[in-house]
């Protein structure tokens, strides 16, 4: 046993860290904030240099080919700077979709694409309220023409590309569904920006009329290579959520230090380290249970979908109390557009839905949970 | 104990329902109903307006400040009478927002440290929302420790010339007067040289600067004062007591903030009861109903402390520090309740705009606002401090700073 | 990052099984493995003689104390290797608690502090379980704040004197040895004038009174020191520099505690998978379910968290004060976790003891449970050490630190 990244990894991580310190400092999120562009296109590009976005695509298709361990340590460092690019969309969720199901043909068209930068992906899942369930996607498919409504789909305003989850069925099973792949910049599509709590980070509504779509995956397996996705994706998220604790965490003990009231550092308040304290406890084990998460994940173990569902959970969680805390122990600044505290309270609430709410995961948990021990 | 109206009481409560459904701008009705904490937006109506609009016709018909004396432009009311008129005034009661500051904390300041001439000149204009009144404590360098301000004010004969900067003013930009708490003595310890006074915002030498809120809005502000004079009969109480005076005006701060505290479990509990989940309505799910169950055992906590403080109130009882309860409760709740409600919509729940999904985007407003409950007028933990020390007789923190001069103070931040 | 053995790895798995299949005291499986925090009894064995007899069987084929050298009763084991051999014992683990005192703080701080030869003299009985050791610390006046102890050391030729009480000393009543920790000089600032001896608790002077628990057990004590001789050999560390000294043993103390924490929730896990309630099975019940899911992740988070800290260990890093989280969460976890177990059972949740369900299962933990909160550090001194030791907070504004100790205010128990 050796639980812990390695010594390249961590380098990784230091190398990715001072690249995003360098290239997406908050100046930057708030250019994306402010309405003044959907996504940061030179970040994007500079993720793409680096070789970010492809770090778990293999070389054959146009990646580093390293591995998910790598993704999650280059994930983590994305939470933490709350970096405004389509990156879960694009390489959680449509390229790891690609990876598991894809044809050669769509591997090579689009996977090298994703790697240098040039196209963006989503999944295309949602419909309305509501949580992953076959029985919210009622959006058709018959030979090979989607008709239906996707909403919210992440990033789907700027993306290039969608995997699009579709009804081929009725029996009342899983095997009603089927996954797509769709051109977004082809006939039959209408995108719509919508409103959302995260402006750095965009929600679309996408229609589809009579849209000419190709079959990702096998027929009827469409929901279960989703649940891998979602699996997947989950411990990914779930370390950009730990990223953006740790550095609500110490954006609130930075801030305890200096700020000064009745004389001395807030931060020598007991009300106030405990808070930090409680903080810090959550955070690190979320950071725990996503090193679990990526372990499995890396050797896709059998525990993924049970270690997935407690990552997601314990990271969510972690994320929504630090970010909260965050205000608090800022006070009046904290509430202040001005101030970053904001960004990770609306990025906490918003990673929080994106693949599914925590009552959601916690459903999934302790069915998984369940599953094994009848095992 | 009895819950139920007296027949005064019942009599009452009957003429104000019938005024209130003569006078009330319905038209506003369905919008108000929709709004909570951080949503009152009005879609084709600037709230100020409408709110002075009805505040005007309430004091005509002598429903506004109603525990306020007569003279002073209320009608003399008993708190049970005002607690009657609140309920009855219901969903219009939100239209009094920008006028809470003035009526809850400015208000009663006036009338206990006011001159007579004061009173009678201001007080009426307060009630009728004519004028608005802001609060000027909060400063950069001062928020929890209100005592460490540093803005002066400098007496030139009859006199005081003020230069310093406020800031998280709220409603300064719309204010005609303000409650502005000083430093007239640097060289004595912090909490003996302060001086209250009030003043015309429209003075020269005071510049307001809004702040744009976490939440997108900006309803708070930066006011920066360059030699501002201020006549000493706009002086309240006597020089160096200015902090006697403020405690008045933030137990009175607390009292109107504890009355109408929104908890956000009216607008939860209707969400639920509407909400269609994948196994049925969510009303019925139990994990749903554990939660609910829990907030609306607080809320109901909540509002019957309340009753029993307007009970004490009505056999002449000063408001205590148990109200400093109702913020620290219902802030935290609202924040917990509007993030799960948003874990019930589910995906869609992110979204923001005017969704049916997402009832309106109603509950995402109380999840970027609600903060701020938990901040303004005394944060969650020097809540907990008044709690310790002033109800339950627990030692004060260790001090560095009380017996200092103030001009020793150690200082550093912003 | 990998969790599975290495080859050499699961060598040494296939070893401990195999040792244990055919050594441990299979009779007692069933009943060890029901037992969990706050009840770990045996109907028809004394279960001190069952894990006397267990920890000697291990020692004799070198399994006690994996990680300690072999020349002081150990295996010379790593970190990993130890973890390894805690799963496959599994169940019998539960009879090494009466030894983690003396195994986790007092053997390691002898190991740091004592003479070569009172090493290979005591340590070896200490790993074979035939001598058990308490640590006597806390007193009336000196729990959390351990350095504002009283107990006296008096130098009289070789020989130190001890007058004095201790409390809260838990298995005093069937102990062979103890660590010390005493006030040699009372006129320096109380965290100087320390010093740390082990004694004989059979020596002449030494008084043992159990202490009634709140769960109605008794397993600490109230120790008397009536003019007990210590010869001055059997000192552990510079005379003065007992907080030193004291402050590994209280490491140490985290580390032990931190590793064998329990939770409850596997317990509690097991049970609602077989109960019925009125709608179905508890597990599919969604309120339970949302609870369940929550104490899963910490659960998980807290042993993932200390396979860290192994991990780190076996790279030759010391455990650092994050082990202190464990102690932290598990604490109110715990108590909470009963709390809901008896919930669950309904009305019939308040009986307790053999005719309970489970056999009383839950109602001992939660009796047991505060005590997990104030042992070993409260949650609050928890909180302030994550505070300040690892987010490099200021320490609380301290009274008592530069004063001679016998300048200091007391006041409380006596
Ligand atoms: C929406 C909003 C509207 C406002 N409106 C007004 C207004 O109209 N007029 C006005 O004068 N002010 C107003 N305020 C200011 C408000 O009263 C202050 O923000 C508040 O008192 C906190 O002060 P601060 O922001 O300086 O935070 P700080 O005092 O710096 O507090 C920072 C953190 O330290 C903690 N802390 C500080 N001291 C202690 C202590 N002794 N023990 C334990 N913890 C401590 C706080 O709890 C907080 O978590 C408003 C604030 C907000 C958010
Ligand atoms: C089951 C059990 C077994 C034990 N076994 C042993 C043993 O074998 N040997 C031994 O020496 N001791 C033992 N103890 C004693 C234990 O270490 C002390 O009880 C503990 O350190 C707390 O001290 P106290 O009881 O004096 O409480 P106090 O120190 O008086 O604490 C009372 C309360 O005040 C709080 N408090 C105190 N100081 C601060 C501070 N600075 N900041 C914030 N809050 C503070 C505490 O958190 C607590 O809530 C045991 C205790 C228990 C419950
Ligand atoms: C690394 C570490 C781990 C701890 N772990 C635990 C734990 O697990 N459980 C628990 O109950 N308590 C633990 N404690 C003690 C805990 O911090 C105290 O119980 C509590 O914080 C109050 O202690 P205090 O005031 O006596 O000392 P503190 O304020 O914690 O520290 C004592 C101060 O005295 C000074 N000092 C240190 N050593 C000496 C010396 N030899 N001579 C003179 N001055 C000295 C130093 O300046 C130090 O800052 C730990 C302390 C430390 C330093």
């Amino acid at each position: 046993m050796n639980f812990d990244f390695s010594d390249d990894q961590k380098q990784l991580r230091d190398q990715a860290r001072k690249f995003l310190a360098e290239k997406c400092p908050p100046k930057a999120v708030r250019v994306v904030l402010d309405g003044k562009t959907p996504y940061d296109k030179e970040l994007w590009k500079g993720l793409a240099e680096m070789g970010f976005l492809g770090v778990a695509i293999p070389e054959e298709f146009g990646g580093a080919g390293a591995g998910h361990l790598e993704l999650c340590v280059i994930a983590e460092e994305m939470g933490r700077a709350n970096a405004p690019v389509p990156f879960s969309s694009t390489v959680y969720l449509a390229a790891e979709a690609l990876l598991i199901a894809g044809s050669d043909a769509q591997k090579k068209k689009w996977l090298p694409a994703i790697a240098s930068g040039e196209a963006i992906g989503t999944l295309a899942l949602f419909e309305g309220k509501g949580n992953p369930s076959p029985k919210n996607v009622k959006l058709t498919a018959a030979n090979g023409v989607l008709n239906g409504v996707k909403k919210p789909v992440a990033d789907g305003a700027i993306a290039d590309f969608a995997v699009v989850a579709a009804r081929t069925g009725s029996s009342g099973r899983d095997s009603d569904i089927s996954l797509f792949l769709v051109e977004l910049r082809a006939g039959g599509v209408e995108v719509k920006s919508l409103t959302n709590l995260d402006p750095t980070r965009g929600q679309a509504e996408i229609a589809f009329k009579d849209c000419k779509a190709e079959p990702l995956g096998a027929a009827g397996e469409g929901w279960s290579i989703l649940t891998q996705v979602l699996d997947r994706a989950a411990v990914l998220c779930a370390f950009e959520q730990v990223g953006g604790a740790d550095r609500a965490l110490e954006m609130g003990r930075d801030y305890a230090l200096d700020r000064i009231a009745f004389g001395r550092p807030i931060g020598s308040f007991q009300a106030v380290k405990h808070m930090l304290a409680d903080m810090y406890v959550s955070a690190t084990l979320a950071r725990s249970n996503s090193y679990y998460g990526a372990w499995a994940l890396s050797t896709n173990a059998a525990e993924l979908p049970e270690a997935a569902a407690a990552a997601r959970i314990s990271a969510t969680q972690a994320f929504q109390h630090c970010a909260k805390n965050n205000i608090q122990v800022h006070g009046g600044m904290g509430f202040t557009w001005e101030f970053d505290c904001h960004i990770y309270y609306r990025r906490a609430n918003a990673m929080a839905l994106g693949l599914g709410s925590l009552s959601y995961w916690e459903d999934q948990l302790i069915d998984r949970m369940r599953k094994k021990n009848a095992a | 104990m009895n819950f139920d109206d007296t027949p005064q009481e019942a009599a009452f409560r009957e003429t104000a329902r019938r005024w209130i459904e003569a006078n009330a701008p319905r038209e506003l009705h369905a919008e108000l109903s929709k709004s909570s904490l951080g949503r009152i937006r009005l879609a084709n109506h600037d709230i100020v307006d409408v709110g002075k609009a009805w505040q005007k016709k309430k004091f005509e018909g002598n429903w506004a400040c109603l525990h306020w004396p007569r003279e002073y432009g209320g009608r003399g009311a008993t708190p049970i009478e005002k607690v009657i008129w609140q309920q009855e005034e219901g969903v219009y009661g939100k239209l009094t927002q920008p006028f809470q500051i003035g009526e809850g904390m400015c208000g009663p300041t006036v009338m206990a440290f006011g001159s007579e001439e004061a009173k009678r000149r201001y007080l009426p204009k307060l009630a009728s929302g004519e004028e608005i009144w802001c609060q000027l404590f909060s400063e950069p360098s001062a928020g929890s420790d209100v005592a460490g301000l540093r803005t002066r004010a400098e007496k030139k004969g009859d006199n005081w010339v003020v230069n310093g900067q406020k800031i998280w003013t709220s409603g300064a930009h719309y204010s005609d007067y303000g409650l502005l708490i000083a430093r007239t003595d640097p060289n004595v310890p912090k909490h003996k040289g302060l001086t209250m006074f009030f003043l015309d915002m429209k003075s020269p030498g005071v510049e307001v600067r809004p702040i744009k809120q976490a939440n997108g809005m900006q309803e708070f502000n930066e006011v920066y004062f360059t030699d501002v004079v201020i006549p000493d009969s706009q002086r309240l109480g006597a020089v160096g007591d200015g902090w006697n005076v403020s405690l008045t005006t933030l137990m009175n701060e607390r009292m109107s903030i504890g009355a109408r505290l929104a908890t956000g479990v009216p607008e939860m509990f209707e969400l639920c009861s509407n909400l269609m989940l994948e196994d049925g309505p969510a009303i019925d799910d139990p994990a749903v109903r554990s939660k609910l169950a829990s907030w609306a055992a607080k809320s109901s906590g909540l509002k019957y402390t309340s009753y029993r403080t307007i009970s004490a109130l009505s056999k002449g009882e000063r408001p205590g520090p148990e109200n400093s309860i109702g913020k620290l409760v219902s802030g935290m709740m609202l924040q917990d309740i509007a993030t799960y409600a948003m874990d019930l919509q589910g995906a869609a729940g992110v979204l923001t705009g005017n969704d049916e999904e997402t009832a309106q985007g109603q509950f995402q407003q109380m999840l970027l606002s609600s903060p701020s409950m938990r901040i303004a007028g005394g944060t969650d933990e020097i809540l907990r401090n008044i709690i310790a020390e002033r109800v339950l007789g627990l030692p004060g923190d260790i001090r560095v700073d009380k017996d200092v001069p103030y001009n020793k103070i150690p200082t550093k931040g912003r | 990052m990998n969790f599975d053995d290495t080859p050499q790895e699961a060598e040494f798995r296939a070893t401990a099984r195999a040792w244990i299949s055919a050594n441990a005291p299979k009779q007692y499986e069933e009943e060890l493995r029901k037992s969990s925090l706050g009840r770990t009894v045996l109907k028809n064995a004394d279960i001190l003689q069952v894990a006397k007899a267990w920890q000697k069987k291990k020692a004799d084929a070198g399994w006690a104390c994996l990680h300690w050298p072999k020349e002081y009763g150990g295996r010379g084991a790593s970190p990993i290797e130890r973890v390894i051999w805690q799963q496959e014992e599994g169940p019998y683990g539960q009879l090494s608690r009466m030894f983690i005192i003396g195994h986790g703080m007092c053997g390691p701080t002898m190991m740091a502090f004592a003479r070569e030869e009172h090493k290979r003299r005591y340590l070896p009985p200490l790993a074979s379980g035939e001598n058990v050791w308490c640590q006597l610390f806390s007193e009336p006046a000196g729990g959390s704040d351990v350095a504002g102890l009283r107990t006296r050391a008096e130098k009289d030729g070789d020989d130190w004197v001890i007058n004095g009480q201790k409390i809260w000393t838990s298995g005093a009543h069937y102990s062979d040895y103890g660590i010390l920790l005493t006030r040699t000089d009372p006129t320096v600032p109380k965290h100087k004038g320390l010093t740390m001896f082990f004694l004989d608790m059979k020596s002449p002077g030494v008084e043992v009174r159990p202490i009634k628990q709140a769960s109605g057990a008794s397993d600490f004590n109230e120790v008397y020191f009536t003019n007990v001789r210590i010869p001055d050999h059997q000192r552990l560390g510079e005379v003065g520099d007992g907080w030193n000294v004291s402050l590994t043993t209280l490491m140490n103390e985290r580390s032990a505690i931190g590793a064998a924490v329990s939770t409850g929730f596997p317990e509690l896990f097991e049970y609602c998978s077989s109960l019925i309630l009125d709608d179905g099975p508890a597990i599919e019940d969604r309120a339970v379910r949302s609870k369940l899911a929550n104490w899963a992740v910490k659960a998980s988070g807290l042993k993932y968290t200390s396979m860290r800290a192994i991990s780190a260990l076996s790279k030759g890093e010391r455990p650092g004060p994050e082990n202190s989280i464990g102690k932290l969460v598990a604490g109110s976890m715990i108590q909470d976790v009963a709390t809901y177990a008896l919930d669950l059972q309904g009305a019939a949740g308040v009986v307790s003891g053999e005719n309970a369900e489970l056999a009383g299962r839950f109602q001992a933990m939660l009796l047991r449970a505060p005590g997990t909160r104030v042992e070993g550090g409260t949650d609050e001194i928890m909180r302030n050490i994550i505070a300040e030791r690892v987010l490099g907070l200021p320490g609380d504004i301290r009274v008592d630190k530069d004063v001679p100790f016998n300048k200091i205010p007391t006041k409380g128990r006596n």
